[in-house]
């Protein structure tokens, strides 16, 4: 039996997330206070050693991408938090940021004093403007508690483009430039805001730090799966009774996410398929819901962890229809940057209309495979590359569904 | 030195060297789209990827720094599915018109449609549909042909810094607009044309008007009269085949008149009068207490550009007209005249390489006549269109030489066409006038070459002339805030707008790369040590002009026909 185990989420409802005094009788700052007491490679090699991975879809390892930024020689450096949490179904930052502000700001603050920084932004979801107030009165409280020092936080908020939470184009934005992501090499450790050294990170990652500095990155690294510790939110949509979220170690499997934490599948119906990781995620069919919630594991049987939406399909719903409306999400959010993206995400939607509207053959199902794999590894960015996995993923596990469209 | 293997071949190369350097080293050639060689790197086409032993993903070539031990393999059939697919989305919106398109068969997209033979592409045609901008008389748009390269952003924005061309919308709705997404002629753009040459495709090019010049030919009432801009010889001859430079003088002129041009007289002989016109300006500025610097005013695209970002400087500009614009009204008065020619008849031709030359012939205050001094304005590459067309032997045709009157040049005026070479054509007369003394040596070589900001002082019998040349606007931005805050050092700045000089025009023969514009460079300066006469003042047929008819530099005549005004553009966005 699965059991919910709370890191991130360890305030949510225990505090009242606009006191700052609330915060600090749950313990809160002292890690700050602690990490700042030590020395920085220490601080990082702890973080380092907690395994703790990056928890806005690439699994970076966090302690190693501080240490780049650490050891890049700057006049100034960047913090940044990426809260542009733009993955349909996905609002566990957003439960963080509501519910705990200083945890994530006690995060930014362990980061900057690691590599050095003054200056740190969050990056704040377009949609999120309620929690612009949120965020400037906890920075302002621990401000005025002189706990930040010479650590500045700004809030910038985004205008709505999905792209804008890959990293590169989160830069561009606040330097002020369209939205597009950046090629990479150079990274953002090294070279990332006005090309200084930057750490972005997510706002779970962030909401992390301050347990593991607390409590150690050993214990840390024991919880979960070892190649992916610690715990992940998720947040459940869809054709799911418990249309909630849920924080659990890493070995949890899907299968418990669904059925343990969401109750199944309401109504009686069958289940159909679950897409986990958000828009851009593979649709899982049931003879893999036995997979563990964990980086590699997920990558393991095709698909990815990304941000932890859980979007359950039941029986009666029509895949490759869900699917067209998901190409058609891709075609608008792509920023147009890079041609294969750019052309291929229009040319995914409009493949997979026509085979929604029954006048497709096996010839398009075909292109799109074939569009679909060069895309994945020939696009500039994340968006582009991930773009294709709920087609390929849904062709892959869903082919009948296909074949019952077909001219 | 890093050391990788590509396609099985080893190779070393400097440390920040990127896959596509690195190939090149071994003659392996990886295809590119939105590469360019004097731009930023892009990495937006895709074109370029490559697979790299260990990667999961492809590596596009023209971004990725080498890293010691790595395994680069550009045609396995990954690869090749990659770039085939890509090259298929691509010209899946792209007009399908090559035959009759401005750049048929000197375009980037075609070469890698033709290199991965597509034939039956899988994605269904669907071209946008988008308008077509023909609203400035130099310069036009298809932004259906656009491939989103974004090099022309780079020409306009950086090379330029003019700012007339951006981006709007995103994903496939992204397009290269002019500023606010309104027409080119409401943007900044100053017509120079540099977008043309950093277009790969042919979504920017030049107004075309050769039928207006075959109409004219073929009018028994027109008498059809051209002049050679100083840059167009050394570059001509690459649009017919044969290597920068090598196009002698007077076989060009012996394939004009074969074309059907009635008289070929030389924009050159007009040079060597604004040397006249524009020294004496100067000294009369340096003796009387005018405003200094005094800005050359030859090229139009930077009189565009001064008059929009800069219409608090416009006093500094020479009111000499352009070479090109000097010619006009001479042709038909003083030339006119001596042939006996009724110049109400007199059709007048430009070979420009330049595209803002249009929309100066066409300023409503260059009819000094009496009538529109030039009428037609045609650039090196129309011309090129033109010989094809005509389909001369350049190898068995037999030289020709100018018409009289205005036909004669000297080595200064040759110099017009690069970079600094106004400047040092100036100095080479203005020393002469000022000391009395003979310039044994008139070479002035820091004035030469295609170095953004050049600077150089000339002791004029002890009054000490500082002077800078600028090609590029972005440069010449530099000079110009100087100049503004009241910081410029400097007596004289020429400037030019194009990179190189107008050798490098927007009319040129399409030049990518700024070694190709070296290369005219160099050619200009040989043409120049081989002339007999390389002093302006020298020039027989400017001495007989002025004895004849315009009697002295600066004079009345002169006001009247050779010297202009300007006026601040005022344009809504910048």
């Amino acid at each position: 039996m699965a059991e919910e185990m709370r890191i991130v989420l360890r305030n949510y409802g225990k505090i009242d997330p606009l006191k700052i005094d609330d915060y600090i009788a749950q313990g809160g700052y002292k890690s700050l206070e602690k990490a700042s007491s030590m020395d920085k490679e220490a601080l990082i090699e702890e973080v380092r050693k907690s395994n703790l991975r990056g928890r806005g879809g690439a699994g970076f390892n966090c302690g190693q991408k501080w240490s780049f930024a650490y050891k890049a020689d700057a006049d100034e450096k960047y913090v940044i938090a990426n809260a542009d949490e733009g993955e349909p179904g996905t609002y566990k930052d957003r439960l963080i940021m509501e519910n705990d502000p200083h945890t994530l700001i006690e995060g930014m603050a362990i980061c900057a004093y690691a590599i050095g920084a003054t200056k740190g932004f969050i990056y704040l979801r377009g949609e999120y403007p309620q929690l612009i107030d949120v965020l400037n009165t906890a920075i302002a409280q621990a401000k005025e508690k002189g706990i930040l020092k010479s650590f500045d936080i700004e809030v910038r908020s985004g205008a709505g483009a999905y792209v804008c939470g890959e990293e590169t184009a989160l830069i561009e934005s606040i330097e002020g430039k369209r939205g597009e992501p950046r090629f990479k090499p150079p990274y953002p450790p090294s070279e990332g805001l006005w090309m200084k050294p930057t750490i972005v990170n997510n706002i779970e990652t962030f909401a992390s730090i301050p347990v593991i500095i607390e409590k150690g990155g050993e214990w840390y690294a024991s919880i979960g799966v070892p190649s992916y510790p610690g715990t992940k939110v998720f947040t459940l949509t869809g054709d799911v009774n418990n249309k909630t979220f849920v924080e659990v170690p890493t070995n949890t499997t899907i299968r418990e996410i669904i059925y343990q934490f969401g109750g199944g599948i309401p109504g009686g119906k069958k289940f159909k398929a679950v897409q986990i990781g958000g828009t851009s995620g593979a649709f899982i069919p049931d003879s893999l819901l036995d997979t563990p919630v964990a980086f590699d594991n997920m990558s393991a049987i095709g698909a990815t962890l990304g941000s932890g939406a859980v979007l359950v399909l039941d029986e009666s719903r029509d895949i490759v229809d869900v699917t067209t409306r998901i190409a058609k999400f891709f075609e608008h959010e792509s920023c147009g940057k890079c041609a294969p993206c750019r052309e291929g995400t229009a040319r995914m939607h409009e493949l997979m209309q026509l085979v929604n509207s029954g006048k497709g053959g096996q010839q398009d199902i075909e292109l799109m495979q074939k569009l679909g794999n060069v895309m994945s590894i020939a696009c500039l960015c994340g968006l582009g590359q991930a773009a294709p996995a709920p087609v390929l993923t849904t062709i892959k596990h869903f082919g009948t569904d296909y074949n019952a469209k077909l001219m | 030195m890093v050391n990788l293997t590509i396609d099985g071949i080893k190779v070393s190369v400097p440390e920040g060297s990127t896959i596509l350097q690195a190939a090149r080293e071994v003659g392996v050639k990886i295809p590119t789209l939105c590469h360019h060689p004097d731009q930023a790197v892009k990495a937006n086409c895709r074109v370029c990827v490559c697979e790299v032993e260990g990667n999961r993903l492809l590596a596009a070539a023209c971004a990725q720094p080498v890293m010691e031990g790595m395994v680069v393999k550009t045609r396995t059939p990954k690869v090749i599915e990659a770039r085939k697919t890509i090259l298929e989305l691509i010209l899946a919106n792209h007009p399908q018109d090559c035959l009759n398109c401005i750049r048929n068969g000197n375009c980037e997209l075609q070469d890698l449609a033709n290199e991965y033979f597509i034939r039956d592409n899988p994605f269904t045609l669907k071209v946008r549909g988008l308008q077509k901008d023909y609203s400035t008389p130099s310069i036009f748009r298809d932004p259906d042909k656009c491939v989103l390269c974004r090099r022309c952003v780079e020409a306009c924005t950086v090379v330029q810094s003019v700012n007339a061309l951006g981006l709007e919308n995103r994903g496939v709705l992204s397009m290269v607009v002019p500023t606010m997404g309104g027409d080119l002629i409401d943007s900044a753009c100053v017509m120079c044309g540099q977008c043309i040459h950093a277009c790969p495709v042919g979504a920017i090019g030049e107004v075309e008007e050769i039928d207006k010049l075959l109409a004219a030919i073929a009018d028994p009432d027109k008498v059809v009269v051209t002049q050679i801009a100083p840059a167009v010889r050394v570059a001509i001859g690459e649009e017919v085949g044969m290597k920068t430079g090598d196009m002698p003088m007077d076989v060009f002129v012996a394939g004009l008149r074969q074309v059907g041009f009635d008289y070929v007289l030389h924009t050159n002989f007009t040079a060597d009068l604004t040397i006249l016109e524009e020294g004496n300006e100067l000294l009369q500025r340096l003796k009387e207490g005018g405003t200094l610097p005094m800005f050359t005013s030859c090229s139009p695209g930077w009189i565009n550009f001064c008059e929009t970002f800069y219409p608090d400087l416009l006093d500094n500009l020479s009111t000499c007209k352009s070479p090109q614009q000097m010619f006009g009204p001479l042709a038909k008065t003083y030339w006119a005249d001596k042939m006996g020619i009724d110049p109400a008849k007199i059709y007048s031709v430009s070979i420009m390489p330049c595209t803002a030359k249009k929309f100066e012939a066409a300023r409503p205050e260059m009819n000094a006549s009496g009538y529109r001094d030039v009428d037609l304005v045609l650039t090196t590459r129309e011309v090129g269109r033109l010989f094809r067309m005509s389909g001369i032997d350049f190898d068995k045709l037999a030289g020709s030489n100018f018409d009289s009157w205005m036909g004669a040049y000297t080595g200064a005026a040759v110099i017009f066409g690069a970079s600094g070479g106004v400047m040092e054509a100036a100095l080479r007369t203005v020393y002469e006038v000022v000391t009395g003394n003979t310039l044994e040596d008139v070479n002035f070589e820091v004035t030469r070459g295609i170095t953004g900001i050049k600077e150089a002082e000339v002791d004029l019998d002890g009054t000490v002339v500082k002077v800078a040349i600028a090609n590029g606007l972005s440069n010449a931005r530099q000079l110009m805030d100087q100049v503004r805050a009241g910081e410029s050092p400097y007596h004289f700045i020429e400037i030019m707008a194009c990179p190189g000089g107008c050798i490098g025009g927007g009319g040129q023969p399409i030049t990518k790369a700024n070694a190709k514009r070296v290369e005219r460079i160099d050619s200009i300066y040989v043409e120049d040590e081989k002339c007999a006469i390389r002093k302006s003042h020298e020039n027989p047929e400017v001495k007989t002009l002025y004895d004849e008819f315009l009697l002295e530099p600066l004079g009345h005549k002169s006001h009247e026909l050779l010297h202009t005004h300007y006026q601040a553009k005022n344009k809504k966005y910048l």
